[in-house]
């Protein structure tokens, strides 16, 4: 971070950044359990993973730029009692780790092969080629377990924000909502 | 007026069938549903098979008017697989195919023959180690229509020998010729 004063809320662009993020990772999760049990001949077997895969990197891309805001920007104070600052910084930093092994390791299952990821028809994303042995399995795997906890952190993130508003009547979700009190 | 709607509606549905023409095609391989195979004797005791992993091309097919269907392939040379590197990079070098100063070999039809029962004699100029031939590959249509995914699709397979010879390829012992194997399918674009 740098040496700005610590804002009081978290600002437009961070908060939009936020939500869309949520409802992205949300659609993107319901997608991805749904598409991998389509059959063959459903009319969505190649249009969901298509969609998933753009969406995925569309956040991505958005998730870097959202990185590079906070840092530059810089994000206000968490609150609450210490171990509860010291567990909400915790799971912050574990959340973004879990987006970028949900983005590398999904990125990995589509690549292993040669073949670009394309992005809405609007652009590719290059393959690195096959990186190590059963590539899309493994990545495949990482991707899943990975979601999993990804949806339990965000559960858990969700929950704590509620509790901060309604049990300790702070400011922790109104940091987030951009009401001015 | 109840005339004039009947006449131009026999006048449209006359019509249709020729503004239906001909519809082009652009070979599956994004999704992997074509591929160019090659099998080539070794030795005289066996036979290896490879296949080009990278191509593209389109096809135009009209199943009211055969002899009216084209189709063009472009192969990357260099994507010759036969499952053993060593052997790949052989064939690929100045000894055979010469893949880095060759890199491309394309098929452009110049007439297609109806056989009838779906049967095509295709006839066209195949270029391959810098040399173009004229070649005919015996095809099948196998079939087409609607995919699940909202697109329609055409498929045939074909074959042709080519003689080394004729692309200033070296023949070595008993493998002077190569037959290929070509299964295409198109997405209608």
């Amino acid at each position: 971070m740098n040496t700005k004063a610590i804002p009081k809320h978290y600002s437009l662009p961070s908060r939009l950044l936020h939500w869309v993020t949520a409802v992205a990772v949300l659609a993107l999760f319901a997608v991805g359990l749904w598409m991998v049990d389509l059959t063959y001949y459903s009319e969505w077997y190649k249009t969901a993973p298509h969609w998933h895969k753009s969406l995925g990197i569309l956040l991505a891309l958005a998730t870097l730029i959202r990185l590079g805001w906070k840092w530059w920007s810089g994000a206000p104070a968490v609150e609450g009692k210490a171990y509860e600052i010291f567990i909400a910084k915790w799971v912050h930093s574990f959340l973004y780790v879990l987006l970028f092994v949900m983005f590398f390791s999904g990125y990995l299952i589509s690549t292993a092969d040669g073949r670009a990821i394309a992005v809405f028809n609007w652009f590719e994303v290059p393959s690195l080629g096959q990186l190590f042995d059963n590539q899309p399995d493994i990545a495949g795997e990482v991707h899943y377990y990975s979601a999993m906890i990804l949806m339990v952190l965000a559960l858990i993130h969700g929950l704590a924000a509620l509790k901060h508003h309604y049990v300790d009547k702070d400011n922790t979700l109104r940091k987030m909502l951009g009401e001015r009190k | 007026m109840k005339n004039i709607i009947i006449s131009t509606g026999l006048a449209v549905m006359t019509l249709l069938p020729l503004q239906a023409l001909a519809a082009d095609y652009k070979i599956d391989t994004n999704g992997a549903h074509a591929s160019i195979n090659f099998k080539v004797s070794h030795l005289g005791y066996s036979f290896i098979k490879g296949r080009f992993n990278t191509f593209n091309g389109t096809f135009t097919y009209d199943e009211n008017d055969l002899s009216a269907s084209s189709v063009e392939v472009n192969v990357d040379t260099r994507s010759l697989d036969t499952n053993h590197a060593e052997r790949d990079k052989h064939i690929r070098s100045d000894d055979f195919i010469d893949a880095s100063k060759f890199s491309t070999a394309t098929f452009k039809s110049r007439r297609v023959e109806d056989k009838g029962d779906g049967e095509l004699a295709i006839s066209g100029d195949l270029t391959l180690h810098g040399k173009t031939k004229p070649i005919v590959i015996s095809a099948s249509f196998i079939g087409e229509g609607k995919d699940p995914w909202g697109g329609h699709r055409a498929g045939f397979i074909g074959s042709t020998r080519l003689e080394l010879a004729d692309f200033d390829i070296q023949v070595m012992g008993t493998a002077s010729y190569v037959d290929m194997e070509l299964h295409v399918e198109g997405v209608r674009m």
